[in-house]
């Protein structure tokens, strides 16, 4: 017996999880998204992914290294990123996109503000709507050797009808990850099981979106017009995986429910009264703006304060 | 009926397996025994004893040192060594009376003692006093000041705090298991001196066997129930057991008798009843000797002034070699870098373990996962605390309501990516608590 114990603080034990637990479980969660994608969309949607992954893992490292801070690309953070930004892109994006994509989200929306919890936005969300607005018509061209013509939610925007069968299983055009309801909800099933995100957010983020379509779609409490609008575009995808994140949604349990009635309202916003179809990644990002706001009007009252003395 | 409990909380691992089985087996003391003058809250005692006297077993040798203090009493015979400064287990040198222990243990004869019934309140108070019983969960305030609240007419509740909610601890939970009835008439006592006061036994539901022999002991008693709360740590905390128990909400800056209750830990409840019923001041307590690299796991009821070594050897001493030691539980209890300091009367338990997850482990940023908020039985938000803390904004600390932390340790348990936020808040308060008392 050595002479010397170690001390410190309490508490003297710790619970497993850890950061680097919780990134790799969101990686495995969006592994059926990423297979169906690849499965959809055939091996364009493959490289792309590889590239993006690639292109933020590698952004993270080397500007860690030209800053010589320590290395943490351990954590998974970077792969997390990389992997949301590329099943937010359409499969005949061409691999550049990836590369720019992944290093903006990195480098300018995570790193430069501090790396891992210091970000305000989604990175991936903020590289998406980077490149939305730098390339445009690449970004919103959806045609592919397996789809061409509209996404559902532009056909549904026009007044078309909408095979909500295929939207669900994801056989239709839209980015590489967005089409699959169900591949998203197996790997959200999983997040949830395993304690990683709770439904406070995706819970009140759908349910208000859908009152607020009722209300104001024009089409009341139309069955299929709700499926279509839930199936269809990023919503599934942004709900459960993107409104989620950790750095960018209140830390609040109060501000979670605010957080979420309000990505519903603004997304609701967007798609029915803006000039394009979709606007999961707009109501995400203008969100992830408001949580300081958020956050203070929400904190939680300490235990037993108001009591008599206090 | 929904279980009573409290928000927030964790289930750690709770390692009582190890050592609940063990009996409760006395430990006779060989070599000296050790007594920091400063082992509850209020002022240190003040020594009554001078080097080369002789003492014997239940001897005063130090007497309370203003009102919030509590005497102490030598716990064998032999001569007194010493009166200088020894390492207790929160690492201060604390000014102690030693006492070369003579292994006769001759004792004092006990004053002798009225029936229960013929005692006023007034006596049953100062014989809680003279025995030197203080708050044996942890806190050790002297549990007299306890019993005397302003308005006594005002006491609705009297709670034994029986939920052990602290990983490995077994200690109360073999006192229940083997002395219950000392515990329910312990309560009894002190329920004579509150007239409009109801008891509770709180037990985390973790340990049917003792509910069922309590409710069994008290199914007589109108006045007395058993309740079974969650378990949950920290179901113990005195804040978080009033709620759980009666529904009744106190803060930091309120004491249980605002909300009119009054809140004792097994153990002394078990002190009360000596003092009360034979006249025995506080000698001993139960301390649960566990954890990976102990041999045989133990209770054992441990003179107080016991060196740690002596326990570690009546434990079978190590069998695979310990990284670090804590007395008390893992949560809450006090790491100690070596194993000369005495039992003290607040000592619940000593926490050997071959691996140590605190330095294993090495602090990142905080990913903002909310697992603390969500932990936090004060309902503060601890990520942000521990950002004030460490950025000393007194401010914002103060208004964020910092000083509401009970340092029950959840925040840091649970936290991904390895903070220290107990740590981190621990100090702030101390700090703050300091500049207050100062004033």
């Amino acid at each position: 017996m050595s002479d010397l114990m170690k001390v410190s603080s309490n508490p003297h034990i710790r619970a497993k999880s850890s950061t680097s637990s919780i990134m790799l479980a969101v990686v495995i969660a969006l592994l059926p998204a990423a297979g169906f994608g690849i499965y959809n969309f055939g091996t364009d949607a493959l490289i792309l992914i590889l590239v993006t992954v690639l292109s933020t893992v590698l952004t993270e490292y080397i500007f860690e290294k030209i800053l010589k801070k320590k290395t943490t690309i351990g954590d998974y953070s970077a792969v997390v990123t990389g992997l949301l930004l590329a099943l937010n892109l359409p499969v005949s994006a061409p691999w550049w996109i990836g590369v720019i994509g992944g290093i903006f989200a990195i480098l300018v929306v995570k790193m430069l503000f501090g790396g891992l919890g210091q970000n305000f936005m989604n990175p991936a969300l903020g590289a998406r709507c980077f490149l939305l607005i730098s390339f445009t018509s690449i970004m919103t061209n959806f045609d592919c050797d397996a789809y061409t013509g509209a996404t559902p939610l532009a056909a549904l925007k026009s007044g078309e009808t909408v095979n909500i069968f295929n939207m669900v299983v994801g056989k239709t055009a839209g980015t590489i990850g967005e089409t699959s309801m169900i591949a998203i909800v197996i790997g959200a099933c999983f997040l949830i099981l395993t304690g990683v995100i709770d439904l406070r957010i995706p819970g009140s983020y759908i349910v208000s979106f859908v009152i607020f379509i009722c209300l104001f779609g024009g089409r009341g409490f139309d069955y299929a017009y709700i499926s279509a609008h839930l199936a269809g575009g990023g919503l599934m995808l942004g709900a459960f995986f993107m409104a989620t994140d950790y750095v960018t949604r209140p830390i609040t349990v109060k501000g979670q429910y605010v957080y979420g009635i309000l990505l519903g309202i603004l997304t609701g916003i967007f798609r029915i009264f803006g000039p394009s179809a979709e606007g999961v990644s707009y109501a995400i990002i203008l969100g992830n703006l408001l949580v300081p706001l958020i956050e203070k009007a929400t904190l939680p009252t300490a235990f037993g304060k108001g009591g008599a003395r206090a | 009926m929904a279980k009573l409990t409290f928000s927030g909380g964790i289930h750690p691992y709770d390692g009582k397996d190890i050592s609940k089985d063990k009996p409760m087996k006395e430990v006779l003391p060989k070599g000296d025994l050790v007594y920091p003058l400063s082992q509850h809250i209020g002022a240190p005692a003040k020594a009554i004893v001078a080097k080369g006297d002789h003492v014997l077993t239940g001897q005063k040798i130090a007497e309370a040192g203003a009102f919030v203090s509590a005497p102490i009493y030598a716990t064998v015979s032999g001569t007194v060594k010493a009166i200088e400064p020894h390492r207790v287990v929160t690492g201060d040198n604390v000014m102690s009376i030693v006492i070369e222990n003579d292994g006769l243990y001759e004792e004092v004869e006990y004053p002798a003692v009225k029936p229960l019934n013929e005692m006023n309140k007034e006596e049953i108070v100062e014989r809680i006093k003279e025995a030197g019983v203080v708050g044996m969960g942890g806190a050790g305030f002297p549990t007299f000041i306890k019993l005397s609240p302003k308005e006594p007419e005002k006491i609705d509740y009297v709670i034994a705090n029986c939920a052990e909610c602290e990983p490995y601890l077994t200690s109360d939970y073999r006192r229940m298991i083997e002395e219950p009835e000392k515990l329910v008439e312990g309560l009894k006592i002190i329920l004579r001196l509150f007239d409009n006061a109801r008891g509770i036994l709180a037990v985390e539901d973790n340990k049917p066997d003792c509910i069922e022999i309590l409710k069994k002991l008290t199914k007589d008693e109108a006045k007395i129930s058993v309740k079974a709360l969650k378990t949950k740590y920290p179901q113990g905390a005195e804040r978080q057991l009033i709620y759980a128990a009666t529904g009744r909400k106190i803060n930091s800056s309120m004491l249980p008798a605002d909300a009119g209750c009054i809140v004792d830990n097994v153990d002394t409840v078990v002190a009360v009843y000596h003092a009360v019923m034979e006249g025995k001041p506080l000698m001993n307590r139960i301390v649960t000797v566990t954890g990976d690299a102990i041999a045989d796991p133990r209770n054992f009821i441990v003179r107080i002034g016991t060196n740690y070594h002596e326990l570690i050897e009546e434990a079978g001493g190590f069998k695979k070699e310990p990284v670090k030691i804590v007395s008390g539980g893992p949560m809450m209890g006090f790491s100690i870098f070596n194993l000369d300091v005495p039992t003290t009367k607040t000592a619940s338990a000593l926490l050997c373990m071959t691996e140590d997850a605190v330095s294993e482990t090495e602090p990142s940023a905080c990913i903002n996962c909310g697992r603390c908020v969500e932990a936090c039985p004060s309902r503060i938000v601890p990520r942000l605390l521990a950002d004030y803390a460490e950025n000393y904004n007194e401010e914002a600390f103060l208004s964020h309501d910092g000083m509401e932390c009970c340092e029950c340790g959840c925040c840091s348990f649970v936290c991904p990516a390895k903070r220290q936020l107990t740590q981190a808040i621990k100090s702030m308060r101390k700090m703050q608590l300091a500049k207050k008392s100062a004033k």
